[in-house]
């Protein structure tokens, strides 16, 4: 169990509010926290946590560069509490690569050139991989459905349709 | 752009829940179901409350129970939950097709069927599929509860006939008379972005007569409104193309004072519920004379 505080850098840290303690699980690892309940999730796991790759796009929920998984589900961390957190699996970016060796969905948009700046691709990840990994044989309207959730202002979005696409024959192909 | 501080409170049970909102000045607190609209009015400062109770720890609100009428579904069920219902995609097709226009898989992850009816967005879907369904919202209080009929339940732009110390906890869909056809119309930037304008329809064929029409547009005006006199335009009549551009024109008069913002304008608010009012007919009419050939 790692034991984190907000730095003393946040904003929230000079509250003085009460904080909340919360346990919670991200990436497998155990962490305990207490937190201001104004806290988002994504604030949480950048600030607190040093897990830069959720980043913070528009902060009310239109973008999906925030995207994590929590208990398996794609969520926006912008639009969740830390404290709601609380005992709670949470995976990330830095979650998807096991033992150095990258998920079929980051080979699969490099391979396919999915990305151009890189600021959006780690949501897009996220909400591609509770799809897959729930269903490698999704629809292309499924996928679509997921990818028009997110949003992309360099690529467009053709090369990350084929990411998607490419991933899920991959890991189709994996678990069949 | 991050939330004001506020006090948090996550009680286990409705009972505790219903103390805290005693306890507190109803002005000074807000209610969080799955906070896909209260988290973004909280981190613009829209609103800043003292204190938010979050509801998504309470026990028993997360469920869709078949009932002898219909079905019941907890105020705290996320619209991923309803998605993934066989028997809401069955038996109630046109609230599921509302479920899927309403954001996209993250947000229908956390956000909740009560959290919709209670945030009462004018451009919202589940409103105005409730009045369509003729569902029932159910409140508690320490009164007791209060079963409110969907159409009495929706009062202006963010407003619901919730009285302060009521909590919304379960909605309740009567199930259609069999041979009902229906429409789901929207047209958004996305698929997925608030309506700009929509129009859900209802309707049952007998005798070859329409009978029993909802018409329910919602976007274009303060809340979701059922158009009565479009309605009974159509009601009695055979399915017709003349009938329907009758009922469908009516709606332009039915659309009082309409929405104006960067999105649409006026004119062009009234014109979609005009046309969406009419496709909505026409294809509830389709299915309910398919649903008929096929009984």
């Amino acid at each position: 169990m790692t034991v984190v505080s907000p730095g003393a850098s946040n904003e929230s840290a000079s509250s003085a509010r009460p904080g909340h303690r919360i346990k919670l699980r991200v990436n497998g690892e155990a962490y305990e926290s207490e937190v201001d309940p104004r806290m988002p999730l994504a604030d949480y796991l950048r600030d607190v946590l040093g897990l830069t790759a959720t980043h913070v796009g528009c902060e009310h929920g239109v973008c999906g560069v925030c995207n994590v998984l929590v208990d398996g589900r794609a969520v926006r961390s912008c639009l969740m509490l830390a404290v709601q957190a609380d005992g709670r699996e949470v995976r990330t970016v830095e979650g998807l690569a096991e033992g150095g060796k990258l998920h079929p969905i980051q080979e699969a948009f490099i391979e396919e050139h999915g990305l151009q700046c890189g600021f959006c691709t780690g949501g897009f990840m996220m909400a591609l991989c509770e799809l897959f990994e729930g269903n490698p044989h999704a629809s292309d309207e499924e996928i679509k459905d997921v990818v028009g959730g997110q949003i992309c202002r360099c690529t467009g979005y053709n090369a990350i349709l084929r990411a998607a696409q490419n991933a899920a024959a991959k890991m189709g192909a994996a678990g069949s | 752009m991050k939330s004001a501080p506020f006090e948090y409170a996550a009680p286990a049970t409705i009972g505790d829940a219903l103390d805290i909102l005693g306890e507190n000045d109803p002005d000074a607190v807000k209610l969080m179901a799955g906070g896909q609209s209260l988290m973004p009015l909280l981190n613009m400062r829209l609103a800043r409350p003292e204190l938010v109770v979050d509801l998504g720890r309470v026990a028993d609100l997360d469920f869709i129970r078949e009932t002898a009428e219909g079905v019941a579904i907890g105020a705290m069920t996320t619209k991923r939950a309803v998605e993934e219902s066989e028997l809401i995609r069955s038996e109630f097709p046109l609230f599921w097709e509302s479920t899927v226009a309403i954001g996209h898989p993250p947000i229908r992850n956390r956000g909740t069927v009560g959290g919709s009816m209670a945030q009462a967005d004018p451009a919202s879907e589940y409103p105005a599929a409730a009045i369509a369904l003729d569902a029932e919202l159910v409140a508690v209080s320490k009164a007791g509860e209060r079963v409110i009929a969907a159409e009495e339940f929706f009062v202006t732009y963010l407003t619901t006939s919730l009285e302060p110390g009521e909590i919304l906890t379960e909605v309740r869909i009567p199930r259609p008379a069999s041979g009902t056809g229906w429409s789901f119309q929207e047209v958004a930037r996305r698929h997925g972005d608030f309506a700009i304008v929509g129009a859900v329809a209802t309707l049952r064929l007998e005798g070859g007569v329409v009978v029993d029409p909802r018409i329910v547009v919602f976007g274009a005006a303060d809340r979701a409104v059922r158009m009565g006199e479009a309605e009974g335009l159509i009601s009695g009549q055979r399915p017709a193309e003349e009938v329907f551009e009758a009922a469908a024109n009516r709606i332009a008069a039915g659309v009082e004072d309409p929405l104006s913002d960067v999105h649409a304008s006026e004119e062009y608010r009234r014109h979609l519920a005009v046309v969406l009012g009419g496709r909505a007919l026409r294809e509830a009419a389709e299915r309910a004379t398919r649903e008929g050939a096929g009984a």
